[in-house]
């Protein structure tokens, strides 16, 4: 296992918050567009300092995706940004003409994506977006997994050229992702090597999949962890090499079964290398109120069941 | 600045192109087109500043389109007319209208950047979104500081059924976007019938009634009147924009315009001709100096 440090604990979306601080101070060319949801989204240092580079819309957001659309035709970068639930499937006939068909120029920040979200409930919990943005040709999608990564993802996404969707949320969570790692669009992160099995974990998840490689390392398991940043464009080389050399593979996402990143892993092997895997994710149901820690729990996807998945899939290559 | 005459003139052919555009690919939107064909013609042959170079070479990721007027076509099902204006306008060869719905071509069915073809700079076709991109659009001119510009956007009146409509135009008002002027095609014709039997939004008095209340300046124009429309759509762009509201134009049409059997009803919205009825057709919208494609 990979060395690391716990050197705080924030929420994801404070990363997007202070990296458009950054962004405000460095590139002219970034604007900012909330649809009611400043403070939430942590844009209220970029909107002090930059007031005319940032655009109330209101509780409107199918305006404000193709506002950030024609604000990206006139040469500008916007972060357009809201909860995950409304910035995907409210909106999601203005992101794929206006945004990727359109290939323009548009970010999409989308904060209190998934379970963790919490209390709300099912109406906020979107647990979909992920599978809906990586269908659109042109859009990439990331999923950060605690602060510092969501930092480094969102700079990374300003200096890309194209539509990026970029996930992040409410909690809360353990800052292990080193300050100064440099965040590649679509290059997985290695965090141990092993040969029993291949855990790749995407956002949230990751934080319980590095606490149950450390379980299953204890027990003689060697583990291959890979954290996929990327769901598009997926690190296709390096999960293939991986799961060549395990022979089993276990994903692990804060998101529906369907549509995923288990979904485009299990795709990529059915085309590749074929091999037991099993997912850690939401089985075809809707959310519910709670805390985040009680619903990862109750919806199976806390560290132990990690672990469970890992067994499982070891038991299968048998 | 043109003549009231040779616009006319280019409106005509243009007209031509697009019946023949729809007959030959046996599929298309010629009803609107017809009824919007004076309006756009104007719109780029007159009123918009576009340098030459622009046009002979667009480059929309590199100018950003900082420097020059903009048009966006939010009811992108009548791109006949926007393709056939903006290859008479230079953007590309006349002949790349016989491509039009095409396998491959650039001309396709509703406008797109995604084939490259010159002059588009967003794809439409589901309706609604127009008015948005060109709000941001002109939000990127303030933040750019291209004061002289002005970004002019066509949407239908069936359109207004979309209630993305009303929230850019709740939007652009509040954010104050001063360099923007809506044109809305008021041919009074959706695909099931009359505006007024689909939805009725109200006569053209309330319409005007909404958009004031919305906290716009709304103009009148005669979108069949070359001289009124040229008038309508300068006014608007000298004199309307640049006072803190943005500026719509209510422009009459009657769709199928030029064609008698095709005027003022909604049964050629989405319908092609048959090769006898673009004769009769074409009977009626002799060919011009400009000649056919």
């Amino acid at each position: 296992m990979r060395h690391y440090t716990i050197t705080g604990k924030k929420d994801t979306r404070s990363g997007f918050g202070d990296a458009m601080t950054e962004l405000g101070r460095t590139n002219p060319d970034v604007v900012a567009l909330c649809a009611d949801l400043v403070g939430s989204l942590k844009l209220g240092t970029f909107i002090k300092e930059h007031p005319d580079r940032f655009f109330q819309a209101g509780i409107a957001e199918a305006n404000m995706i193709s506002v950030g659309a024609g604000l990206a035709l006139g040469g500008k970068v916007p972060f357009v940004s809201t909860f995950a639930a409304f910035a995907t499937g409210r909106v999601y006939d203005q992101i794929r003409q206006s945004v990727a068909y359109s290939d323009t120029n548009v970010k999409i920040a989308a904060s209190h994506a998934g379970l963790t979200l919490g209390e709300d409930g099912a109406t906020h919990q979107i647990m979909e977006d992920i599978g809906l943005m990586k269908m659109l040709p042109n859009m990439v999608v990331i999923n950060p997994c605690d602060y510092n990564q969501t930092k480094a993802a969102t700079l990374a996404a300003a200096a890309h050229k194209g539509p990026v969707y970029l996930r992040f949320g409410r909690p809360v969570e353990p800052i292990y992702t080193p300050e100064d790692e440099p965040f590649v669009i679509g290059k997985a992160v290695r965090w141990s090597e092993g040969g029993d099995v291949t855990i790749l974990a995407t956002g949230h998840l990751m934080w319980r999949a590095i606490q149950a490689a450390e379980i299953l390392e204890k027990e003689g398991v060697s583990v291959d962890l890979l954290n996929i940043h990327t769901i598009k464009p997926l690190d296709d080389e390096a999960i293939i090499a991986s799961v060549r050399k395990t022979g089993c593979v276990v994903t692990c996402e804060e998101h529906m079964m369907n549509g995923g990143l288990g979904d485009s892993v299990a795709q990529l092997l059915a085309r590749n290398s074929p091999a037991p895997q099993e997912y850690v994710a939401v089985d075809d149901k809707f959310g519910e109120s709670g805390t985040p820690a009680e619903l990862l729990v109750k919806f199976h996807l806390d560290a132990p069941d990690v672990v469970a998945a890992a067994r499982r899939a070891m038991e299968r290559k048998k | 600045m043109a003549e009231i005459k040779q616009l006319e003139t280019i409106a005509a052919q243009v007209r031509r192109d697009i019946v023949r555009m729809v007959a030959s690919a046996a599929s298309g939107h010629p009803g609107g087109s017809l009824g919007a064909a004076d309006v756009l013609t104007a719109l780029y042959f007159d009123v918009m500043d576009i340098p030459q170079e622009r046009i002979a070479h667009f480059d929309p990721s590199g100018d950003h389109g900082i420097g020059e007027d903009l048009f966006y076509l939010s009811n992108g099902h009548i791109s006949p007319l926007f393709y056939s204006v903006l290859a008479r306008r230079g953007y590309f060869p006349i002949a790349e209208l016989g491509e039009f719905r095409r396998i491959g071509a650039r001309v396709q069915g509703h406008p797109t950047p995604a084939k490259g073809l010159p002059g588009v700079r967003v794809a439409s076709g589901s309706l609604g979104q127009g008015l948005s991109v060109a709000v941001g659009n002109a939000l990127a001119k303030r933040l750019g500081g291209d004061t002289d510009h002005r970004v002019f956007v066509m949407m239908g009146d069936g359109e207004l059924e979309e209630g993305q409509i009303w929230e850019a135009a709740m939007f652009a008002a509040a954010r104050g976007v001063d360099n923007l002027v809506g044109i809305v095609d008021m041919n009074g014709q959706q695909i099931d019938g009359s505006c007024d039997a689909v939805m009725g939004m109200g006569c053209h008095k309330q319409l005007r009634a909404k958009w004031e209340a919305f906290g716009w300046i709304v103009l009148d124009m005669d979108g069949h009147d070359m001289q009124n429309i040229v008038d309508t759509l300068r006014y608007a762009k000298n004199d309307a924009c640049g006072h803190g509201k943005p500026v719509v134009i209510l422009a009459k049409t009657v769709m199928g315009q030029g064609v008698d059997f095709m005027a003022g009803t909604n049964e050629w919205h989405g319908k092609a001709p048959s090769a006898e009825q673009a004769g009769q057709a074409l009977a009626q919208l002799p060919e011009t100096e400009l000649g056919d494609y």
